[in-house]
């Protein structure tokens, strides 16, 4: 593993990765401990840096890529939700952490601490750049400030029975993966929410917590190293991740980035 | 788009639900979401529930008694392909049931000789975060034969007997154990016996194991008198695993009272039954002894406890009895019940048929058979008039007046010569018994005593529809019927038994009594 991602960080631009396989030290469920967005990721600390570099190499000359903890806690990527808009924090988050967050994210992200009671926003809130689905017990304040911070429609959901939406789908501006037990229906009914196709699937080998094995932006997506082949496939195809290139979407995007480096 | 039914129940609108498919994690193909969200092929490759369960097991079976060995020492007798061959190899399967759950199993067939069995299971196991995976494996087990304990003891000396039941009679005739032998027989109280020796005044039964013995002991209890005791012999011991080797001897005793003796009570006993007798006649025999006295048709039991506590003798017994011919008959009661059987007092005038025509000596007696004699019927009774009795009990007695005659039974004997040297129409199983004619003194002679006995067993039979009642007769195939059907013309004939009673011989194998007759009560009778 750490030989492919040493290939992977030596050619960096050369390979066209379209999603790729890690582990956050032996764990799978790399989504707890990341945060991908069309803008910026967030990375928890780990002991090590494989982790880190690996988003690094994959990210590093588009969008930022930092280094960070929420609440002293490393499961960054349950804790909090954002995207290109915005990104919201739970109330637990320290002022020094949310400074840090202000000073390395770009100008155009607003970075919000809210006052939820159900404070892993990660688990309770799954959105892209357009649409949000949300905890079924979510005040009304913070669907507000979803809707305010991160420019989304708010939509109150299930996902094939689960009420934590944002533990079991993954979904960019491209396509979106649900957890496998979700019927065709359900299916049908949050395309349409959501406006992208989306598919059942599975991630790490079976395992149906999606966000958790998985984190996905419009252009790559980083997924637990127990990912099959099979699942590796699904993902790739249903976020269209082999056309996608990082330059021609954030074509727009880079724009302003360089704007606010200018 | 969305294809909504909307389905009332109680109250809330459903929307129906489509399962839709997703791809198998590892092969790609699509399936229904399943907990491990894996197709059935790639999760049996992925893993193998059966991995630690015993494949090959080594059963052991004794050859000779087609016995399985169950540890550590039962040994189970199943057939090839059996339910119960399959429930125990099941069995003998280790940390099956334990770690997985069995659907289905079943025998795959192979050649007897082969030594080997073959057993196909279906188990269950959860796997992989709640899905249930089912397989099915074959176990192969290897057949070892190795001899039994009791086999191999049987192998080693046949007549190798644990305990052994020594029966016995103090009585000049065999007709008790004739009898016992057909209620043995019916109650297949002597299957486990290994051998079975016919002796002088008495049986010798040996069996292999003490508690058989015990058993076939507590057989005899139920259904005559007895006085046991046992005794044990050392054989052989092993000190240091405190193993002792024993030869068990049980005497069993069984009173000399027989049926149709006249006795003569012990003043004490005969006290205790409120002053019968103290002459009576004994009627009936089953773990206790019935009496009747034949002057007042009072009866009384003594059980075999109470019996063994005074132990007295018979005064006469079957073998002296006389027959007599019936001049007059004048009954003095009505017809009486008791316990069971009707009986009729009368005064009777009689004759002994040895005196019948030579000279003129009648006996005026009283008897309890009114209800079956007639003038000119023989009747068989005892003759105390000529008796020499050198009984002890009836010396006690002072001032006793002895009745001349005691008429016990009716007489068939003229019916009878018409019928001599044809068979029956039933017949009698018997025990495979030995006989030693070593030990028998007469030889011959003892042999022809015996069948004249055997005869008079089978006319007892024939007579006392209560003796029957508790054993089985069988249709006797040799019998002709059309020969007899001119002799049987009249209805005063001698008794038989009617057909209707006996059983169909059905010979599946040595051991069949056929079908039973529901009765099955533990009382039984002796002569």
């Amino acid at each position: 593993m750490t030989i492919y991602f040493f290939f992977l960080s030596k050619f960096p631009s050369a390979v066209i990765q379209m999603a790729t396989r890690l582990q956050f030290e032996n764990s799978c469920e790399i989504g707890v401990f990341s945060k991908l967005t069309n803008a910026y990721c967030l990375v928890a600390i780990g002991g090590s840096e494989n982790f880190y570099s690996t988003f690094e190499s994959e990210l590093a000359d588009v969008i930022p890529v930092v280094k960070t903890s929420i609440g002293g806690t490393r499961i960054i990527g349950r804790l909090c939700v954002g995207n290109k808009n915005g990104l919201l924090l739970p109330h637990t988050t320290t002022d020094q952490e949310l400074q840090h967050l202000r000073n390395s994210l770009p100008d155009a992200v607003v970075v919000q601490r809210i006052d939820e009671r159900l404070s892993a926003l990660g688990n309770c809130i799954a959105c892209n750049d357009h649409v949000a689905l949300v905890h079924t017990d979510l005040d009304r304040e913070t669907e507000e400030m979803i809707a305010d911070v991160l420019g989304v429609e708010v939509f109150r959901q299930t996902i094939a029975g689960n009420i934590l939406v944002g533990s079991y789908c993954a979904f960019s501006n491209r396509g979106g993966l649900v957890h496998p037990h979700t019927s065709i229906e359900d299916l049908d009914e949050l395309s349409t929410l959501l406006q992208v196709p989306l598919v059942a699937g599975t991630v790490n080998r079976g395992s149906e917590v999606i966000a958790a094995g998985l984190t996905v932006n419009d252009w790559t997506a980083f997924c637990g190293s127990d990912t099959t082949a099979t699942e590796l496939s699904v993902i790739e195809s249903v976020f269209k991740l082999r056309e996608a290139q990082p330059s021609a979407i954030v074509d727009e995007m880079r724009k302003s980035l360089i704007d606010t480096y200018v | 788009m969305n294809q909504m039914t909307s389905q009332e129940t109680g109250g809330m609108f459903t929307v129906a639900q489509t399962i839709g498919s997703v791809l198998c994690c590892k092969c790609g193909i699509p399936m229904a979401p399943n907990a491990a969200n894996m197709c059935v092929k790639c999760l049996r490759s992925e893993v193998d529930i059966t991995e630690g369960l015993q494949k090959h097991v080594i059963i052991i079976h004794c050859p000779e008694c087609d016995t399985y060995l169950q540890p550590p020492r039962t040994w189970l007798k199943a057939q090839l392909e059996s339910k119960e061959l399959l429930t125990f190899c099941v069995k003998r399967l280790k940390n099956l049931n334990k770690v997985l759950r069995l659907i289905h199993a079943e025998f795959i067939w192979t050649e007897p000789h082969s030594k080997r069995l073959k057993v196909k299971l279906k188990v269950q196991k959860e796997v992989l975060n709640g899905a249930v995976l089912e397989q099915s494996y074959i176990v192969e087990y290897v057949v070892q034969d190795q001899m039994c304990e009791s086999c191999s003891r049987v192998q080693a000396n046949p007549d190798q007997w644990v305990a052994a039941v020594q029966l016995r009679q103090q009585v000049a005739h065999r007709r008790t154990f004739f009898y016992l032998e057909q209620l043995i027989l019916k109650h297949d109280a002597a299957v486990r016996a290994i051998r079975i020796k016919q002796m002088d005044r008495g049986i010798d039964f040996f069996f292999s194991n003490r508690s058989h013995a015990v058993k076939f002991v507590e057989f005899v209890q139920k259904v005559a008198p007895i006085k046991s005791r046992n005794d044990k012999q050392l054989v052989s011991h092993d000190t240091k695993s405190n193993n002792y080797h024993y030869k068990y001897t049980f005497s069993v005793e069984i009173s000399p009272i027989c049926r149709e003796d006249l006795v003569c009570l012990p003043p004490k006993v005969a006290s205790t039954l409120g002053n019968i007798g103290p002459l009576v006649l004994c009627t009936k025999i089953t773990n206790s002894i019935a009496f009747l006295d034949p002057l007042t048709l009072r009866n009384c039991f003594l059980d075999a406890e109470q019996y063994w506590r005074t132990n007295f003798t018979s005064l006469l017994s079957s073998k002296q009895l006389v027959e007599y011919i019936v001049l007059d008959v004048e009954l003095i009661s009505h017809e009486v019940n008791v316990s069971g059987s009707k009986y009729v007092m009368a005064d009777v005038q009689v004759a002994r048929v040895s005196d019948f025509g030579k000279n003129d000596t009648i006996f005026f007696v009283r008897t309890h058979l009114g209800h079956l004699l007639n003038p000119g019927d023989f009747a068989l009774g005892y003759d105390l008039h000529a008796a020499n009795s050198n009984d002890i009990e009836i010396d006690k007695y002072k001032g006793l007046s002895i009745p001349e005659v005691i008429l016990v039974k009716k007489s068939y004997e003229e019916r009878r010569i018409k019928k001599r040297g044809k068979p029956r129409a039933w017949k009698l199983k018997s025990l495979n018994m030995e006989v030693d004619n070593g030990e028998t003194r007469g030889g011959r002679v003892d042999l022809e005593k015996m069948n004249n006995e055997y005869e008079q067993f089978c006319r007892d039979l024939e007579e006392n529809p209560e003796l029957r009642f508790n054993i089985s007769l069988y249709r006797n195939e040799e019998y002709q019927k059309s020969e007899m059907g001119s002799v049987l013309d009249d209805d005063e004939n001698a008794p038989s038994v009617p057909l209707e009673e006996l059983l169909a011989d059905i010979k599946l194998s040595d051991d069949d009594y056929g079908e039973d007759d529901d009765d099955d009560d533990d009382e039984g009778m002796k002569e």
